[in-house]
């Protein structure tokens, strides 16, 4: 697999490769923290966990700006990281502590930070696709230059509104691109019955547009061709279709006892990881060493301590902030 | 002032919102080149072009969807939905992602978008494309409805929906489109939202309605004047927020209240103002709250079935007399 990073390798520079292991380092130490914290019986409600897919969101995000608006899925906390969103406030919220990025209103399934571009996650599968279709229809009314993704699930490929949007993207062309991120269920549904097409991917053509499926343990396939993509879509040339195929490592959600899969996380973990290939790769080819990899896993480390440490502390919202944001004028 | 119909107003009122603010556009299915089913939007596509009057597929969910995101970064984006009916297609965004946003983000956002939909039966469309289900947006915190009854409220309070930050759900009817009636010629009315209006001074009794029912009270308000009983009239005007106050005190002026509503009966909008004159004027009624509403049954397609199950003036007329002689004035 290390022949594509020669292609990449040139854009990617060493602050560059960094930062995309920094993200993804993030990801994953903030969803291993989720899922400890969460057995403990200290968080509330759902929380589904992105530990596996950090690629995806690195690789992507990794060709967005401050133009740029993302959407995002339930299980959305890689999205929001990738995206720039404070990862202090983000755990707070799903302490459900006033100082979250919505105030504990709005918890796991709803994190949104749009001084960031980040549109939501989303507690509704397939909720998000004609948002972004809207912010990128915006991008261009208001010629910002800025595009939108929408990240989105295997689930979400087969709802109407992901459908309508990708069909409405085309025939307004705008600067859209979708990542239909197929980690093998929806929920306990395998997508290889649920999705009727050899590939989500394969749906591309009947909306107008190009659609790859790209490997989402390989960090370095996923930023190939989401640049590709993001590049057509800022230049005019339209929406593109891009699935990423990888593992979730935890359940659906928290509590989810799996009974409908074997053992493919073990296998996954050990053999395709993406934080681990990545090390390899760019290790092997001289670009990073162990010493400055592992200094970015002590800082982040030290990070997420501190965001828990802080969430906990942190005050929670009172009876007297229940009616507040409802609307702006009532 | 100049005499205009319903549907005029709403024409000359997004023109003249789309002059004011480059952020304005319109979305909606057949409202460019087709110029709107009902003709609403005729001439716009002409006068600003594609970029700001964008014809849609059919796909209510996704280009519902669409006006929320772009609202959400800042656009001001007015669509229209072809009748209210097909809000079921997009109720999902409407009541998930457009009345949530702002509140379950703890404030970051409004969605500035209005929805503009006519609904009502009496045109013989049949069950599907007849209904009356502002019910369902007005009983979601975060959404505003409106719904006005004349040419000057039409135009007035698009004008204040187009401009409010809150999403708003502009509810239009397809009996009142040809009506007619007066509106300011320098057209800067802003209706304020969430207020009622005493549309008729009365003495005997409060007869309440919105939209197409709201002109139907002002009929047999003129109707039973002949009889002399003397009928206060109030147009809602906005389900939502619900201006309980002029409702409360025209019922504790009168002592007596029929509810007029193109609804079903149960559960309906007439069942939250019954429940709100009993909580603000218990003490005044002198007689039970009456409903008069559309039969419960969808709406059926024949002219004597569909007329039989609409409310009308004279089943109105029927719920006011009947009300007046509980209360011990004996009308006939």
């Amino acid at each position: 697999m290390t022949e594509t990073l020669p292609v990449t390798a040139g854009v990617l520079d060493e602050r560059r490769l960094l930062d995309a292991y920094r993200t993804m380092r993030t990801i994953r130490m903030f969803e291993e923290r989720v899922h400890e914290e969460f057995a403990t019986g200290e968080i509330p409600g759902f929380v589904h966990l992105y530990a596996g897919e950090e690629a995806s969101a690195t690789g992507v995000c990794a060709h967005l700006d401050e133009r740029d608006a993302i959407s995002s899925t339930h299980r959305g906390h890689g999205h929001c990281i990738a995206k720039g969103v404070d990862v202090k406030a983000m755990m707070a919220e799903i302490y459900g502590r006033a100082t979250g990025s919505c105030h504990g209103k709005g918890g796991s399934m709803h994190i949104a930070d749009l001084s960031k571009g980040m549109l939501g996650a989303n507690g509704i599968v397939g909720g998000g696709p004609p948002l972004i279709c809207g912010a990128a229809l915006a991008a261009k009314l208001q010629n910002t230059g800025g595009v939108g993704v929408a990240f989105f699930g295997d689930g979400a490929s087969n709802q109407g509104t992901t459908l309508e949007a990708m069909n409405l993207a085309s025939v307004w062309n705008v600067p859209v691109v979708f990542v239909a991120e197929n980690n093998g269920y929806a929920e306990a549904t395998a997508s290889s019955w649920s999705v009727a097409a050899d590939s989500i991917a394969d749906r591309a053509p009947a909306f107008g547009m190009p659609g790859v499926t790209v490997d989402g343990f390989d960090f370095f396939a996923v930023y190939e061709a989401a640049g590709e993509a993001v590049e057509r879509a800022r230049a005019g040339g339209g929406p593109t279709l891009i699935e990423v195929e990888f593992t979730r490592y935890f359940g659906h959600f928290e509590g989810d006892q799996q009974t409908y899969r074997t053992d493919e996380v073990a296998r996954a973990r050990a053999e395709r990881d993406c934080l681990r290939s990545f090390r390899a790769r760019v290790m092997d080819s001289g670009l990073l060493s162990a010493e400055r990899l592992d200094e970015v896993d002590r800082e982040v480390a030290l990070l997420i301590d501190r965001a828990v440490a802080e969430a906990k502390e942190a005050p929670k919202p009172t009876a007297a902030d229940l009616e507040t944001d409802v609307y702006i004028s009532y | 002032m100049s005499v205009i119909t319903y549907r005029q107003a709403l024409r000359e009122t997004l023109r003249a919102e789309m002059h004011r603010d480059e952020d304005v556009f319109l979305i909606g299915e057949e409202i460019g080149i087709f110029e709107g089913s009902y003709k609403i939007t005729e001439g716009l596509l002409k006068e600003f072009g594609e970029r700001r009057v964008r014809d849609t597929p059919i796909a209510e969910e996704g280009f519902v969807g669409t006006a929320i995101g772009a609202a959400m970064l800042g656009l001001r984006p007015v669509v229209e939905l072809m009748t209210i009916n097909f809000s079921l297609l997009a109720i999902d965004q409407i009541v998930n992602h457009a009345a949530k946003i702002y509140g379950m983000f703890g404030g970051q956002t409004s969605v500035p978008m209005v929805i503009r939909t006519p609904g009502g039966g009496g045109q013989q469309l049949g069950a599907t494309h007849s209904q009356n289900i502002e019910l369902f947006y007005s009983f979601v915190p975060g959404l505003k409805v409106l719904a006005p009854s004349t040419p000057g409220d039409a135009a007035s309070m698009l004008r204040a929906a187009i401009r409010d930050d809150d999403p708003v759900l502009f509810l239009e009817n397809l009996g009142l489109y040809n009506s007619k009636g007066e509106v300011p010629d320098d057209g800067d009315q802003v209706a304020e939202i969430g207020r009622a209006a005493v549309t008729r001074e009365g003495s005997d009794i409060t007869l309440i309605g919105y939209s197409r029912m709201a002109v139907v009270a002002q009929q047999v308000a003129e109707k039973l004047a002949e009889d002399d009983i003397s009928v206060e009239v109030v147009d809602l005007r906005s389900l939502r927020p619900l201006d309980r106050e002029t409702i409360v005190e025209s019922v504790r002026k009168t002592g007596s209240a029929v509810i007029a509503e193109d609804d079903w009966l149960t559960y309906g909008i007439g069942a939250e103002i019954a429940a709100t004159i009993q909580e603000g004027a218990f003490d005044f009624l002198d007689a039970p709250v009456r409903r008069v509403a559309m039969a419960e049954v969808p709406l059926p397609y024949a002219k004597p079935l569909e007329t039989a199950a609409l409310p009308s003036v004279d089943s109105v007329i029927t719920a006011v007399k009947e009300t007046l002689n509980a209360v011990g004035r004996r009308v006939g």
